[in-house]
């Protein structure tokens, strides 16, 4: 099967913004659930990335690597350990203000990169991992894209599923709570702690676990890939545009984010010459912008937040 | 070794007036709008920028575009102000967080739109340091720590002796009660802003001279100069000060202990062992 050069970038496209969507169902837990400010978002990308990639890779002499794992496992390893230093970091930080929280995440962002930039023994620093093993190479490259695709959406439905039971759940309900009226939800006698750290975590391996596949898709990552700004800001913004609380939100949010800033590559691409080495400053410009417009216009998003239909018949009075 | 502590606390004291005249802008705006500005750094950023302007294309010695960008920066913060952040101011802090986090980027691009990604300097003549003994001292150093010695003692002056500087001690200490007393809110906001550019812009001018001017100078200082702001008890500017050459003077000396590539680990490790053991900052804040 041969697929046309539209098609195959059409592939790619929905490849790439699918992963975002992973990416900001992730951060819906943290922050649209729970209402955790969470701006390391690239640092829990790239652990689960480099993760995926050190355990996947063969042997090499310039990073860790040689361990051979299959990838299922690897992407649920990259997951846990992306979840296990959330842990981490949640029980120190994970009680604090919300403007304390991100200032400790964008710390722990940078440290990430700091350590995936200098400890070459590990990620073979500033040069990256190359052959990053894909799934699907038994196929023809259009038929591995289409697969691998299929694979992403499948990841987004199963994510999606999980989370929006979890909305649904009383462990939902209490977040929502938490995230409304802390005071109220210690007063009757729910663990603030406990569940925002639960979100935090929660939240952290879905990223962990998008890092994973975003590795694979890539082939090659390196630390120049993780911008801390561009892959948390997109992020960022494709939460707040779909409607941060609204699991579908989020997922349209990537989406429609996405094909925008894909369509901003063309936009520059008409630039005069001169121009053209500062087209990328330009589409942060433009998306930036576009942030200020949805605060200020839109704020609850494309589909907002709507409370949960409260199961019908297991309604049980105390 | 002595020597070696000796000169590394210079290098702190330089770098740690730095991060003070950041946090000051930082802790004020904490303490009257509630949220902790994302777009500080970048603010810097500009601030260097502007003086390049003078320094560059006209050509002017620096003591006239430091002021200059001093005075630029902080209008274009105001600005800001007024169309954005003020119309935002209604609903959550956390959205005026979010807000500036997006600010950040737009002044980021701009930037690199205007000026292109090059590291740049003002001046390309090397001045010897002086020698004392086994100690190395730059001239500029002595002058950037004179100069934010001068400012410091000005916003001092300025927050204990007008009737701006009370009304906005006033408001970071009680909203609500300030604004019963009939204090101008909105002005106090303004002013505020241009006391947090100003100072952005001196401290984007001083990392500029200490090292070289680049898109990504003031981001890649945000998170020392948080790191003062809550060590000194956030929305504390005396606090902010103290902290930012408390975290200076630590931050160079660990280098005496880690590689350098890792201090900004060490503002971020001091930023939880702050949170963790007195969330209020050094000094009691909020």
């Amino acid at each position: 099967m041969e697929l046309g050069g539209l098609a195959s970038f059409l592939v790619f496209f929905l490849t790439l913004a699918g992963i975002y969507a992973i990416m900001t169902l992730g951060l819906n837990v943290q922050w649209g659930f729970s209402g955790q400010f969470n701006i390391g978002i690239a640092g829990f990308w790239a652990v689960g990335s480099y993760a995926a990639a050190i355990l996947t890779t063969p042997e090499s002499p310039y990073h860790l690597g040689g361990f051979a794992w299959p990838m299922l496992p690897s992407a649920l390893f990259a997951a846990a350990l992306s979840a296990l230093i959330a842990l981490l970091i949640g029980l120190i930080c994970v009680n604090l203000r919300t403007d304390y929280l991100a200032i400790a995440t964008i710390g722990i962002g940078e440290i990430i990169r700091l350590v995936l930039k200098n400890e070459e023994w590990l990620t073979n620093g500033v040069r990256g991992i190359p052959a990053i093993p894909r799934p699907f190479s038994g196929y023809g490259r259009d038929v591995q894209a289409l697969l691998f695709l299929a694979l992403v959406v499948a990841a987004i439905i199963v994510v999606h599923a999980l989370l929006e039971r979890a909305r649904r759940s009383p462990w939902g309900r209490v977040q929502r709570a938490i995230r409304d009226n802390e005071a109220a939800a210690r007063a009757s006698g729910k663990n603030v702690l406990r569940f925002r750290l639960e979100a935090f975590v929660l939240g952290a391996a879905i990223m962990g676990f998008g890092g994973a596949l975003y590795a694979h898709f890539a082939g090659f990552i390196s630390p120049e890939a993780f911008d801390p700004l561009f892959a948390t800001f997109l992020v960022w913004v494709m939460l707040i545009a779909g409607g941060s609380g609204n699991n579908r939100g989020a997922i349209l949010g990537a989406f429609a984010i996405w094909a925008l800033w894909s369509g901003t590559q063309f936009l520059t691409a008409y630039l005069p010459i001169e121009w053209a080495a500062r087209g990328g400053a330009l589409r942060v410009l433009l998306v930036g912008l576009l942030l200020q417009v949805i605060l200020i216009s839109r704020p609850e998003g494309l589909l907002p937040e709507r409370p949960p239909r409260p199961i019908a018949g297991r309604a049980r009075r105390p | 070794m002595l020597i070696d502590l000796l000169q590394l606390t210079i290098f702190g004291l330089v770098v740690g007036g730095i991060f003070a005249l950041g946090a000051v802008g930082v802790s004020m705006l904490f303490g009257i709008l509630r949220f902790a500005n994302f777009a500080h750094g970048d603010m810097m950023t500009l601030g260097g920028y502007f003086a390049l302007v003078v320094v560059g294309p006209l050509a002017l010695p620096m003591w006239i575009a430091f002021p200059v960008a001093l005075a630029a920066t902080a209008a274009v913060a105001v600005v800001i102000d007024r169309l954005l952040f003020r119309r935002l101011r209604r609903t959550a802090p956390v959205i005026l967080l979010i807000s500036s986090f997006g600010l950040a980027l737009i002044l980021r691009s701009i930037i690199q739109i205007v000026w292109g990604p090059e590291n740049v300097v003002y001046w390309t003549e090397i001045t010897l340091p002086w020698r004392f003994g086994g100690l190395r001292i730059r001239p500029d150093h002595l002058v950037m720590l004179a100069v934010t010695v001068t400012l410091v003692v000005l916003l001092h002056l300025f927050l204990t002796r007008t009737r701006m500087g009370k009304a906005m001690r006033a408001m970071a200490d009680d909203p609500d009660l300030a604004r019963v007393t009939g204090i101008d809110t909105e002005r106090v906001i303004a002013w505020t802003w241009i006391i947090g550019g100003a100072l952005a812009a001196a401290a984007g001018i001083f990392l500029a001279v200490d090292t070289r001017l680049n898109p990504l100078l003031g981001w890649n200082t945000l998170l020392p100069v948080f790191a003062a702001a809550l060590l000194g008890g956030i929305g504390k500017p005396y606090g902010a000060i103290a902290g930012g050459f408390l975290l200076g003077i630590v931050s160079e000396v660990s280098t005496l202990f880690l590689e350098p590539v890792y201090k900004p680990a060490v503002a971020f490790a001091l930023i939880v062992l702050v949170l963790v053991y007195r969330p209020t900052g050094i000094f009691g804040g909020r």
